[in-house]
């Protein structure tokens, strides 16, 4: 392997935690003195971070090869999203939803927000993470052939959907 | 409105530990990232739409009960000088201050509430406090995040929540993080131990100053990584009890240094008092790693009251964009470590010797207890 910075045989190995990346560094024995990777009291902090440690690996999730799309509120593609795998702007979580569920996984401790919601959008919140669940729920009731459970559920279901609906109207 | 230099003039009072006990927790941060729902990302959006962001959230922000006289400035209309040292504050992020139109920069008079406008997300909030503080940092900022939700339409999803430029920070948008100063740790070798075990709960570490991989000053940076799928809350209770766990550690490898090995411990703090009131020509990774030692010997007893607030204060000082606007022009290398030595020297040229005796004496059984 060669030296990150000046491309000589690097000697120096080296992990490090980057905003939450884990970035493997590469150095020649000029370069990795230069930056003071070899000072007794500048040690390798990654390297006994993760060292024996097993954290796990962030490993860039290939994104899937779909056809070309763009958000159309932003313009941004999904070729750009391979590129930066950052994001164009809101609507582009819907426009690439797959994707970026694709990308968030292991990132975080879990994939649903549970903190803070925008004043105003509280009960709106709420109930919509409640639908969630309980679809969740009839799915797998209608899966094991509840079918008790599954019409309880589905009564559940149309009240909140008709509360929103009346709401909205 | 306030200007640079009446911002710049006085270190903020989370800078050197003002009202707080800052001995290993220097700082407590709070970081929230928003963004509004009608406008592209910065980093996606062309000028005019950056520009256009910059309109819509500028007079909310200003507005702010807390940014009264406030000092508030587009980056274009600062100097790269004037920038660097925002960042060498941590007023601003580096790739803030790399932004140019369109970005702007809102800061509290007293520099513990700072908001960047159009950095990677259209707002980056943060809110700073001495010592072990993350609660009363987080308070602060969520009423200031409620209070601008009042004015700005935020973009949320009810799965997602906060939508953000990059997915790492979906979720709550937050980074919670402290600041320490563990040169006990360091000196007996278990520094890499007490790091893993932080890291394997899932947070992250990584030294303040320094590239790549080392660490200068003792001084370490532990954050959540993850946003998403846990309250604010519970990140900031792991976070808490993480950070005062590494904090006792600390505590306790201070005392148990003093007690095996005196003479190692007074010998770096000695050798630290004489290197950094006696050089003429100092590099920032020298000072950094004395001035480490200078703090510890101050927590310890060995050097008068005060001593931690001074190094506190050096450790902004000596960084390079401080010391061009403290000279006023651009300096070369060496010039900037004489600088350095320079203004070192200046600022502890009353600092008494260490006194390593009241040390032993506190140690000794038949010693009276100062108190009562
Ligand atoms: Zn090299
Ligand atoms: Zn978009």
């Amino acid at each position: 392997m060669d030296c990150d910075i000046c491309g000589k045989k690097a000697k120096v190995h080296l992990t490090q935690l980057v905003g939450g990346e884990i970035k493997k560094i590469a150095l020649c024995n000029d370069c990795a003195k230069e930056k003071g990777v070899t000072d007794p009291t500048g040690f390798a902090l990654a390297e006994m971070l993760l060292g024996k440690s097993p954290g796990k690996p962030v490993v860039p999730v290939p994104l899937s090869s779909g056809p070309a799309r763009a958000c159309p509120t932003c313009g941004f593609t999904l070729d750009d999203l391979r590129r930066v795998r950052r994001f164009g702007c809101a609507d582009c979580y819907t426009t690439f939803r797959d994707e970026a569920l694709q990308m968030i996984r292991g990132m975080h401790k879990g994939n649903r927000h549970c903190g803070k919601v925008p004043e105003g959008l509280m009960e709106l919140h709420q109930r919509t993470q409640r639908l969630e669940e309980l679809r969740g729920r009839l799915d797998q009731a209608v899966i094991a052939e509840n079918y008790e459970e599954a019409a309880g559920l589905r009564d559940e279901i149309r009240q909140i959907e008709l509360a929103v609906a009346n709401r909205n109207s | 409105m306030m200007r640079f230099s009446t911002l710049i003039r006085n270190p903020a009072d989370w800078m050197i530990g003002e009202g707080a006990d800052n001995a290993v927790v220097l700082t407590s941060r709070i970081r929230l990232a928003r963004n509004l729902k009608d406008q592209p990302f910065p980093g996606w959006a062309k000028k005019e739409q950056r520009r256009r962001a910059l309109e819509i959230m500028r007079p909310a922000v200003e507005a702010l009960p807390c940014m009264k006289d406030a000092f508030s400035q587009e980056l274009d209309d600062l100097t790269s000088v004037q920038k660097q040292v925002m960042v060498e504050r941590h007023l601003i992020s580096r790739e803030h201050a790399a932004r140019g139109e369109g970005s702007a920069a809102v800061i509290e008079r007293r520099q513990s509430v700072a908001l960047m406008l159009n950095e990677e997300d259209h707002l980056r909030m943060q809110s700073i406090r001495p010592g072990m503080a993350l609660r009363a940092a987080y308070d602060t900022l969520a009423a200031i995040d409620t209070e601008l939700e009042g004015e700005l339409e935020l973009a949320f999803d009810h799965e997602l929540g906060y939508l953000t430029t990059c997915p790492t920070n979906l979720g709550t948008g937050m980074r919670a993080s402290a600041m320490l100063h563990l040169p006990a740790l360091v000196l007996s070798d278990q520094i890499g131990q007490v790091l893993q075990a932080v890291n394997k709960i899932g947070l992250a570490v990584r030294g303040l100053y320094g590239e790549g991989t080392e660490s200068l000053g003792n001084l370490f940076q532990i954050s959540n990584q993850s946003t998403l799928g846990e309250s604010e809350e519970t990140i900031l209770r792991r976070l808490e009890r993480v950070i005062s766990q590494v904090a006792t550690h600390e505590r306790n490898a201070r005392d148990k240094l003093l007690e095996d090995d005196p003479a190692m411990v007074s010998d770096k703090i000695g050798r630290a008092y004489g290197v950094l009131r006696h050089a003429w020509i100092i590099d920032s990774k020298e000072a950094l790693n004395h001035l480490s030692l200078l703090r510890l010997g101050g927590d310890l007893g060995f050097l008068p009251e005060g001593t931690v607030k001074s190094c506190d204060a050096l450790l902004m000082d000596i960084q390079p964009a401080h010391l061009q606007l403290h000279s006023g022009r651009k300096l070369s290398p060496e010039e900037r470590d004489s600088i350095r030595a320079e203004i070192v020297r200046g600022r502890l040229q009353s600092l008494e010797p260490p006194d390593i005796r009241s040390i032993r004496k506190n140690d000794s059984p038949d010693q009276e207890p100062d108190m009562l």
